[in-house]
């Protein structure tokens, strides 16, 4: 007996281990199949489209990057909240205006969550908004153009992070303070924060037709942190949710003294309510100090205009409008799923995700079962408002994302991984490495009532040995995986620009079609544009030389002037006078104290030179633009302050 | 483009050019007065297209060769030009013209690109309207278009996206230039 128990035992080693040895091989020989096939999912081949575009902030560069998915290929470096001497953004006259703020004219900004404009809760692809962080603005970017048209600032806020997220309707674009501060800003102890700091929730409207932003109320908050929102769509359309943290209302230590609360909360803002009572007169108008700065398509300029007051809406003077959902340990990401139904709170410190009912939480509400009250504002029943919990899904939750077939995906920035989840059953489907301490995670179609599928790519915040080294300071990585089936696959690392946070993906289809190839000469309002050579012209103002110049393959009208004199203040408005797609020209002179200007086809951009020194100097085309691009160039002559060399202009023709 | 660069520094010509140019800036840096004009020199200039007219017919410059069977490469397979010039179309054809055109072309004269004075006697006015509506492809395809692209050393003729109805008010106003 013992040995034919001992036998059948040594018979099921050999069994498992032979099973398990054919596993080894099976899969080694699928994973080998599987890489060839890898590489053909994200082969888009020379000269074809991706299918996917994605918009990625570009975190402290500033700005916004235009990618291709599923190659992974960067297309185009878009300035938002920074200088780009590239293309003369933040340089040029015409552009200057778009960085201006409050605090002055500010060179750089920290851009954090792009999010597109919707229609009836679906992606539309017309606009993209994206919040600054440190000196908090929101801008909107045209995504005919791709060009920054707009850029609000937002008063009374301070590290303007849980923002730019867009309502079903792109009724508001939503921005919410990280920091609190006191509200009109104020000489005070920093000791005494605690019931004295407010915290700005900010609506900003969008216009239906223009997507002109105008502030419509701001909501005074307690003094917590407002770490991300999003909308509600569907059935709690009306909605908006924003996670706290900080609910200690510490302003000292906070990685301990923010820690000591068991939960934070959720903030539910009923907008609808508030809007109808803003409608009817309510709230109160407070002074402010902020810029409104919008760039006109026609002019190819850019105006700032100083606002001077703003409405602010006291909470508890909206009854039923804000309501707090308990939410264990300092939760970060707050994302609601496409229904509307579930909203996901996604604890830093918690070894569990929590998601709440919003069925529960209006019924929670309806009969009135609170648990107590935060400055007035009632906090709901933690166990009323559950909708369930997912157990240990991994170590540090961030951001949850849906693929709009009842599937969720949460990024672990402790444990590095992308975790899928079922909504409704709260159970692990599929774990899946990152590479390292993943971020935000982006699905196309992300913030939206119908998710795009197909892909989903990770934002990693470390990169280490994953490209090549290039010393101590690396581009980050972003991981692009299948999620078409049942397990998510990863197939494709690549660099990304600055410091991603959010990225904003969708279908190319509809933004393809309506990208725009050249700006109408007909339609440029111009003040300064040529068109001809009889509107090209130099003259003198004071010490202010405006130099009306065209450029066409391949020279500059005029390209010899003459009369400039050494503490002249020169503008060299240039007009391209090319209709034809991607045939920029450049412009370029020695000495210039700012940068180049990049000029599209239609376009007329002016750039400023101080002139110090007496001499002839060139300036040249800086864009490679035909086969006589080296001959794209002029002399411009200097001379003394107190010379009285008479202005002068010619092409093809020695100067007189 | 640096190679490109380094290619042109290389050609005698260029280098002797450059040579002019930095002499005369030398010159000019000696003050902001006036100063005189100092011949240069001259180093196998190339003669005015106007200058020979050579034996051989296939080495007639691109300019002057007539063509009035050649329709082009492009959008338009045939214009009818009326009797009369439609002078309202003329008009309209002048002012798109004067906008769009004269960056690089003059009625009177060669200036980056030929003059269109006279153009109908020498083309067809299909011909005329392809190369103002299609030029990138005339240039690769159509033999006549790509010898001018010689001529004229290289400097494209740059699409400005006419419509069909501007192009044709231009070749209107074309018909009126003598």
């Amino acid at each position: 007996m013992k040995t034919i128990i001992k036998s059948t035992i040594a018979l099921l080693t050999v069994l498992i281990a032979f099973t398990s040895c054919n596993n080894t091989t099976k899969s080694d020989r699928e994973s080998g199949a599987l890489a060839s096939n890898v590489a053909e999912k994200v082969y888009v081949a020379p000269g074809e489209h991706d299918e996917f575009y994605a918009f990625i902030s570009g975190g402290y560069s500033g700005n916004l990057t235009v990618y291709g998915l599923p190659s992974g290929r960067m297309f185009k470096e878009i300035p938002v909240f920074s200088q780009f001497p590239t293309s003369g953004y933040g340089y040029s006259e015409e552009t200057k205006p778009m960085l201006n703020t409050s605090h002055g004219f500010i060179p750089w900004g920290d851009s954090h969550h792009p999010d597109i404009s919707q229609t009836n809760g679906e992606i539309d692809g017309r606009f993209i908004f994206i919040n600054e962080n440190n000196t908090p603005r929101i801008a909107k970017i045209d995504l005919k153009t791709f060009e920054t048209t707009e850029i609000i600032e937002v008063p009374n806020s301070a590290g303007n992070h849980s923002s730019s997220f867009v309502t079903e309707n792109t009724e508001y674009v939503v921005a919410g303070t990280r920091f609190s501060v006191p509200i009109p800003q104020r000489d005070m102890p920093i000791k005494d924060y605690k019931g004295n700091f407010q915290g700005a929730l900010s609506f900003i409207s969008v216009a239906p037709e223009t997507g002109n932003m105008d502030i419509k109320f701001q909501v005074l908050m307690p003094g917590f942190n407002y770490d991300l929102s999003h909308p509600g769509r569907g059935k709690s359309h009306g909605w908006f949710f924003f996670t706290t943290y900080n609910t200690e209302e510490a302003s000292t230590l906070l990685e301990v003294n923010a820690s000591q609360n068991d939960k934070d909360f959720i903030a539910a803002v009923n907008w609808k309510k508030i809007e109808e009572y803003v409608n009817n007169g309510g709230g109160t108008m407070m002074p402010a100090d902020y810029a409104h700065n919008v760039y006109d398509e026609h002019t190819h300029t850019a105006t700032s205009t100083m606002i001077k007051e703003v409405r602010v809406v006291n909470p508890i003077d909206v009854p039923g409008a804000v309501y707090f959902l308990p939410t264990p340990k300092s939760p970060h990401g707050c994302d609601v799923d496409p229904s509307g139904e579930y909203i996901v709170g996604n604890g830093k410190l918690s070894a569990n995700l929590t998601v709440h009912s919003f069925t529960k939480m209006l019924d929670a509400i309806e009969n009135e079962k609170f648990a107590g009250e935060a400055y007035g504002i009632p906090i709901l029943n933690f166990e009323d408002v559950l909708a369930g919990v997912v157990e240990q899904p991994g170590l540090g939750p961030l951001h949850t994302e849906f693929d709009g077939k009842g599937n969720a995906y949460t990024t672990f920035f402790i444990s590095s991984e992308v975790v899928k989840w079922k909504l409704g059953t709260w159970e692990v489907v599929d774990r899946q490495p990152t590479f390292y301490s993943v971020g935000h995670l982006t699905i196309p179609g992300g913030n939206s009532g119908k998710p795009q599928g197909k892909y989903m790519f990770a934002m990693n915040k470390i990169t280490k040995d994953r490209y090549l080294p290039t010393g101590p300071e690396l581009e980050h990585s972003a991981q692009l995986y299948d999620i078409s089936g049942d397990k998510m696959e990863l197939l494709l690392d690549f660099p990304t620009h600055g410091e991603p946070h959010y990225a904003a993906a969708m279908r190319a289809d509809l933004i393809k079609e309506r990208s725009q190839k050249i700006y109408n000469l007909e339609d440029n309002k111009h003040p300064y544009a040529a068109f001809t050579d009889d509107d090209t012209k130099v003259v003198r103002k004071g010490n202010e030389v405006h130099i009306y110049m065209t450029t066409i393959r391949s020279h500059f009208s005029p390209d010899n002037i003459e009369g400039v004199k050494v503490g002249d203040k020169v503008y060299f408005h240039v007009t391209n006078l090319e209709q034809d797609f991607d045939v920029p020209h450049g412009f370029a002179v020695l000495g210039q104290n700012t940068s180049e200007l990049l000029i599209m086809p239609g376009q007329t951009k002016s750039s400023v030179w101080e002139p110090t020194k007496v001499g002839v100097w060139p300036f040249y085309c800086t864009d490679f633009c035909s086969a006589l691009h080296q001959e794209m160039q002029g002399y411009i002559r200097v001379s003394p302050a107190d010379s009285n060399t008479p202005i002068k202009w010619s092409l093809g023709e020695d100067i007189e | 483009m640096v190679i490109f660069l380094w290619y042109k520094l290389n050609d005698m010509k260029t280098t002797l050019k450059l040579m002019t140019v930095l002499f005369t800036i030398l010159l000019m840096s000696c003050g902001g007065k006036e100063e005189k004009k100092k011949e240069g020199f001259s180093y196998d200039k190339k003669a005015t297209t106007e200058q020979k007219e050579t034996p051989k017919a296939e080495k007639t410059p691109a300019s002057k060769r007539v063509d009035l069977t050649n329709k082009g490469v492009g959008p338009i397979t045939s214009v009818d030009l009326g009797n009369e010039i439609d002078q309202n179309m003329a008009t309209h054809g002048a002012d798109v013209f004067k906008k769009m055109c004269t960056a690089c072309h003059r009625a009177n004269k060669k200036f980056i690109g030929p003059s269109p004075t006279g153009i109908l006697d020498r083309r067809s006015p299909e011909w005329v309207m392809n190369m103002i509506l299609n030029p990138d492809e005339m240039v690769q395809k159509d033999a006549l278009a790509k010898d001018l692209l010689i001529e004229f050393n290289g400097s494209p003729m740059a699409n400005q996206n006419l419509s069909e109805d501007d192009a044709r008010a231009v070749l209107e106003y074309f018909r009126t230039l003598k």
